[in-house]
Parts: structure tokens; sequence; C-alpha cells
């Protein structure tokens, strides 16, 4: 298994990452070396070895309940590790969760709003609990094309719209660290084509990307995360990648 | 994107108004709770009133009948006082601000003692009308400041038994099993300080210790339920 | 953790606990004076007094060990905690059970709600009974082992409040049914009821100590099975259960 190791050239991506190691610059996004968590006697996650720069894209494939989306909560300090160290910008996980808790932005299967709020209120609601102002929320609603529909309640609008809402919700802080499960689920080209610069590859933040649309997950990453069974199957830098091994992981 | 290297805490209290109005909002929204607990307690009066032989009651029985009604109907409230949380995600969409986790324990506090006063608002007129004979409320003082001492223990042991109740698989079940035996010392206390008020003979004056143990319950509950409260929510 | 032997002493308190109860029993039968009000029905006093002061003191050992596991997350004191409360509801069901005979014997009544004690002590009961269903109920390990020591400190610092609140409201009126003498008690009665007091301590203790000890040989076996079948930390179906799990 070829390892993560920081490239010495800037790469073809645009927003590129800078060569995490050299002194002075920022601690990569993600440092993990031999996570492992349990759930009970189960493994849920088991020696995850991996380094993500800033800026960096991840993205994690693997078949339904292979770990993906423990990986992602704990990175999103919501899970602690069992075992093994978890760095995420720089901050050691559980110690320093709280240091990293308004720079990590989290977009779950769950659109984590209330149904019975209107979309502004529901990020008004958040923008308080992170310290941001109503402009942000006001420009955020411009940006994916909901300023229109924004007050009326969550549970009239359709999955397209209440998931661009949840977008909103996960870039209100600007986080420096985006965690992404399936981004564009429900979405329509024009609005995958809104959110890009919030959640893609252009918005400068490092990210860990869950897709079960391969194509589109290889598109957009740097790294490439295999989970089989909560294990690390196989990590490559996107250029390398071995297909048959990817398509073994669904086998 | 402005990469901020200093972590950036949300004052306390910031996020705890942003909670409670998130919360009241909702329930004026969807009206799950405060309904539900006014309906039951009403009816709960009214069928005293045609089940009981004597039409009017007085002392003890007033009291029991009161705050034993009360407490039932607190609990309908505790039941649904994390279910939004729990359901639509709310507890990780909290999780992930960098705030202080008791703040949830202080906003969710305040909503259900909220929720209790604007339940006793009505809800002992009603009590006063339906059962006390004659339909008056002597030693009103007193009882509003027992009231309020109740209403303060309900709330924190509330709060914590709901969030408790609310991750496991039995939540109504777990609620009243759990709130009821730890809730017994508040309508003790409640009841026998409200007894005496209510004498057919004459009101006779409160005994200080009620109000003496109902604060000593807020205290030592409050300290403990915002010490622990931290644990609930860990994973 | 590996290395808590927990059945250290395990003989020399199972001898000490058999000694002091038999002994304290014998001294309850041939020492002690009848009482002057109840008679020989009395002396059931000697059995349900000290169930009822070990089992209160569990609980609130339960508490203890609950704080300890949530500071230190050692799975250990969760252990402690459980089979500690586990106990202590056994000797309460027991206590229950020895006052309500009490009760039928010196006032006819199996249950006496005039007397504070057993009514406090029944209350606490009922919270605590719901301590193995509330576990059960919770299926992640983890959680459940936190939500179980959350409740376990709760529950142990009810137990003095919910007592202070049931004493207070003792109506003037009644008398303490369940009172041996008025409250004074003479010399000979005072030991004979601290030696049962003392031998019901030992036996909590030493119950303990099986328990735990118990647990930890099937932890140690089930870990050997698995490892025997070949994977250290392979998927192993896990049953549900209120039992804490190492």
């Amino acid at each position: 298994m070829p390892p993560a190791e920081s490239p010495t050239s800037t790469g073809a991506r645009p927003g590129g990452w800078a060569a995490a190691g050299a002194a002075g610059e920022p601690a990569p996004a993600v440092e993990l070396r031999d996570l492992s968590r349990a759930y009970g006697e189960r493994v849920a996650l088991a020696g995850v070895t991996l380094t993500l720069p800033r800026g960096a894209t991840l993205a994690v494939f693997g078949a339904n309940g292979a770990g993906k989306t423990t990986l992602l909560r704990i990175l999103a300090t919501l899970l602690s590790p069992h075992a093994g160290t978890a760095r995420v910008l720089g901050c050691e996980l559980p110690r320093d969760g709280w240091a990293v808790r308004g720079r990590v932005g989290l977009l779950a299967h769950e659109p984590l709003l209330y149904r019975e709020l209107s979309g502004r209120e529901n990020l008004r609601f958040h923008a308080r609990l992170h310290g941001v102002g109503a402009a942000r929320v006001e420009a955020l609603l411009e940006a994916v094309g909901m300023t229109r529909r924004a007050d009326e309640p969550l549970r009239t609008l359709s999955r397209g719209m209440a998931q661009r809402i949840a977008i909103c919700r996960a870039v209100l802080h600007s986080p420096e660290l985006l965690l992404l499960d399936e981004p564009l689920a429900n979405l329509d080209p024009g609005a995958a084509g809104a959110v890009e610069p919030l959640i893609g590859a252009g918005s400068g933040a490092a990210r860990v990307l869950i897709s079960h649309d391969v194509e589109h997950g290889l598109e957009e990453a740097d790294v490439v995360l295999g989970l089989r069974g909560g294990r690390q199957a196989l990590l490559a830098r996107a250029g390398e990648l071995d297909a048959a091994a990817l398509r073994e992981l669904y086998a | 994107m402005s990469a901020a290297t200093e972590p950036r805490a949300v004052p306390t209290r910031v996020v705890v108004a942003a909670l409670i109005r998130k919360d009241l909002r909702l329930e004026l929204r969807t009206r799950e709770s405060v309904p539900a607990m006014l309906l039951f307690s009403v009816s709960t009066f009214v069928l005293f009133h045609f089940g009981l032989d004597a039409r009017s009651l007085e002392g003890d029985l007033a009291a029991g009948v009161l705050w034993v009604t009360l407490l039932f109907a607190s609990v309908l409230a505790i039941n649904r006082l994390f279910v939004a949380e729990r359901e639509e995600g709310g507890f990780d969409g909290f999780l992930l601000a960098p705030v202080d986790r008791t703040a949830l324990f202080l906003a969710k506090a305040t909503v259900l003692f909220s929720f209790l006063v604007v339940l006793e608002l009505a809800a002992v007129p009603a009590f006063a009308v339906l059962l006390l004979a004659p339909p008056g409320l002597p030693g009103l003082l007193e009882l509003c400041a027992l009231l309020l001492l109740a209403d303060v223990g309900i709330a924190v042991v509330g709060t914590l038994v709901g969030a408790l109740a609310v991750q496991t698989r039995a939540r109504d079940l777990i609620v009243p099993l759990l709130a009821l035996p730890l809730m017994i010392p508040v309508v003790i206390a409640a009841a026998r300080g409200t007894a005496p008020l209510w004498l057919e003979a004459g009101a006779e004056p409160m005994p200080g210790r009620w109000p003496a143990i109902l604060g000593l319950y807020d205290l030592v509950f409050g300290l403990l339920a915002y010490a622990v409260f931290d644990y609930l929510l860990d994973e | 953790m590996r290395d808590a032997n927990f059945s250290r002493g395990l003989v020399p308190l199972s001898i000490g606990s058999v000694v002091l109860l038999v002994g304290g029993f014998a001294m309850v039968f041939l020492y002690a004076p009848n009482d002057a009000d109840q008679g020989f029905v009395q002396k059931i006093f000697y059995l349900h007094v000290p169930l009822a002061i070990v089992a209160l003191c569990g609980f609130v050992a339960g508490g203890i060990y609950g704080i300890r596991f949530l500071r230190s997350g050692d799975r250990v004191h969760d252990l402690r905690s459980y089979v500690a409360i586990h106990i202590s509801l056994i000797l309460a069901v027991g206590a229950l059970v020895t006052g309500s005979i009490w009760a039928k014997a010196s006032w006819g009544q199996w249950w006496v709600w005039e007397e504070p004690t057993l009514v406090s002590f029944l209350i606490v009961f009922l919270l605590y009974a719901c301590y193995q269903p509330l576990r059960f109920s919770i299926e992640d390990p983890e959680r459940q082992a936190r939500y179980a020591a959350v409740f376990a400190v709760v529950g142990g610092v009810f137990v003095p409040l919910n007592f202070i609140a049931v004493r207070a409201a003792e109506s003037l009126i009644h008398p303490r049914v369940l009172s041996t003498t008025g409250g004074s008690m003479p010399g000979s009665m005072r030991l004979t009821f601290l030696i049962a007091l003392a031998g019901m301590a030992v036996l909590f203790v030493t119950l303990n100590k099986y328990e735990l000890t118990s647990k930890r040989a099937s932890f140690q076996l089930r870990a050997l099975r698995r490892r025997l079948a070949g994977d250290d930390d392979g998927w192993v179906p896990v049953r549900r259960s209120a039992a804490p799990q190492l």
C-alpha cells in the first residue's frame, strides 16, 4: 500500500495545497495513526493511518458498514477514538476536541436541522451557536439560491432544498476542514453547481468526502482511502490508484 | 476562507439564550407540550371532582391531588423535552458548536421551568374552582413560593432524566420510572407545605421546613445535574 | 484493570461473615433480652435493620464508584458500581420482606405507611429497581456504562435526601411503629445489634467479591475463547446484556 506522502509539486488542483511538514507551515488537516474504535466487541475502525495536508481532499470509499461514517464522526469530534492517535488541524482528539469544534464543518447524512423551523431560523440558530453574524446567513442563502423560500418550514421543502440549507449550515462558520457525507445527494445539476464554491475543491478547505458515486469521488480526490470491515484496505494518491483494488472494496 | 487558528468559543449566555429561543419557538409552532399538560391536568381535576364523594377537598387531600396531578403533567413535558434533539439530529448540531455543553442543560431546564409556570398559571385556578371550597386560594403568597421552588426541582430532575431517557430504547417507560421516585421528596414537601393553607377551619401558617427541604433539594440536585450532564452527551 | 485481583482475601472474608452472622444470631436468641412492648417478634429487627442499612450504604457506594468511573473511564469502576447496586438490591428485597413480616407480627398489617423509614426505603427500592432495565435498554456498551454511572450517582445523592424528606414528613400523631423501646436501647441489645450489623456489612463485601471474581473469570474465558477461535478482535455476535462488559 503506497503511503500518502506530501507532494513536492503543487499538483494540478485549483486551490492547491502547501507541502506539509516544512518548518513554519500549519499542521496537516488530518493526521491519523492506527486509529481504532470499537462498538462493544465489534470493530468499527481499526488501524487507520493517513495524513491529509491542508486544502487537500480525501475520498473515502467502502461498502455499507465499512466504517466511513464512524471515521467522519471521529474527525468531527462527535466520537472519541478508542486507540491510536487522531490529530485534526494540529489538535489531538479527544483531549483538544474543544479547540477544533469551531473549525470543522460536518455535512452528515441527516440535515441536522429542525423540521418545524424555517431555513432562515435554523441557520440563524446555528449562527448564534457558532458566533457568526446574520449577514453571513443571508449571503449563504443567496449563494445557494434559497432566499425566496427561506421562511418556509423545512418540512415543506423538497429534499434537495433541505440539502442546500444543510450545506449552508455546514459552512456557516467558514471551517478549515469539511467533512462531507454524500454532499450532492438529492441535488440537481444547477444546485450542485451553486454549492461547488462552498464545499467543492474551490472552497480552499481541506475535505474528507464520502461518496457512493465512485467517479465523482475520484475526480475530486487527492488522496483515496478504501475501508473494508473497518480496516484500511487501500490508501493511494489519486493518480496512482489501482481500479481493480477499488472495485474489490465493494465485492 | 479565513483560516482562524484561535479556538473560538461562544459565551454561554448567548448559547443558552439561543437554545431557549429555539425551543420556545418550536413549542409555539408545534404546541406539543403545554396544551397536553394543561388538558391532562384539567381533566384530572374534573375526574376527581366527579369521582370523589366529597365535592370539595381540603387540607392534605386537596394538596395531594394538586401536586400529584402537577407531577404527572410534568412527566408529559419531560417526555417531549429532548425529542426534537434526538430525532432531528439536534444533539449533533449542538455538539459540533464550540460551546460549553452544560449550556444545553441550563437551557432545557429553563424551558421546562417555564412550561411548568405556564401550566400552573392556568391549572391552579382551575383546581381552585373545581375542587376547593370555598373557591378561592388562601395563602396565595406561600403557595406561589412553594410552586416556584418545586418547579425548579422538577425542572432540574426532569431535564436530567429526559436527557438520559431519550437515548435509550424505552424512553416513554423510563421517564416516569425514574422521574417519579426522584421527585417524591418534592411532592412530599410541597403537599405538606400546601395542606395547612387549605384547611376548612381556616388557613394555618405553613411550617418553614417545607420550603427549606425544597430549597435543599433544588440546590443539591441542581449542582449534581450541572456536574453530571456533560457525561450524558459524550460519546 | 487486568491486574485487579478481586478475590484477594475472599476466604478470610467468607469465614468472617459466617462467624459474625452466626454469632450474631446466636446472641439474638440467647443473649439479647425480649423487647418490653413487642416481645419475641421484635427480634426480627436484628435482621431487618442491618439489611436496610447495608443496602442503603451499598447504593451510595454504587454512586461513589459511578463517580470514579465517570472521572477515570476505567471500566472496572463501572463493574464495581453495577455489582454493588445489584447486591444492595437483593438485600433491599430482604429488608422489605423482613420489615413487612415485622409489621404484620406487631401490628397485624403487612405494610404500614406511617413508618417513614419503610416508606422511604420503598421509594429508594423502586428507583433502583429500574437500574438494570435502564442498562438493558441501552445497546452501546460505552453509553450504557456512562448512563448507568450517572444514574448511580443521582441515586446515591437521592438516598439521603429522600430519607430527610420522609422523616420530616412523619406526622407527630402517628408514633413510630417500628422503633424499639422508644428509641434507647439497653447495652445488651446494642451489642447484639452492632454485631449483626457488622456481620451484614462483611457479608455484603464478601458477596461483592464473589460476584466480581465470577464476572472477571467469565470475561477472561470469553477472551480466551475468542483468541482460540482465531481472531483477536474480530466480529463476535454480542448478546445484549445489562451487565457491564470489560
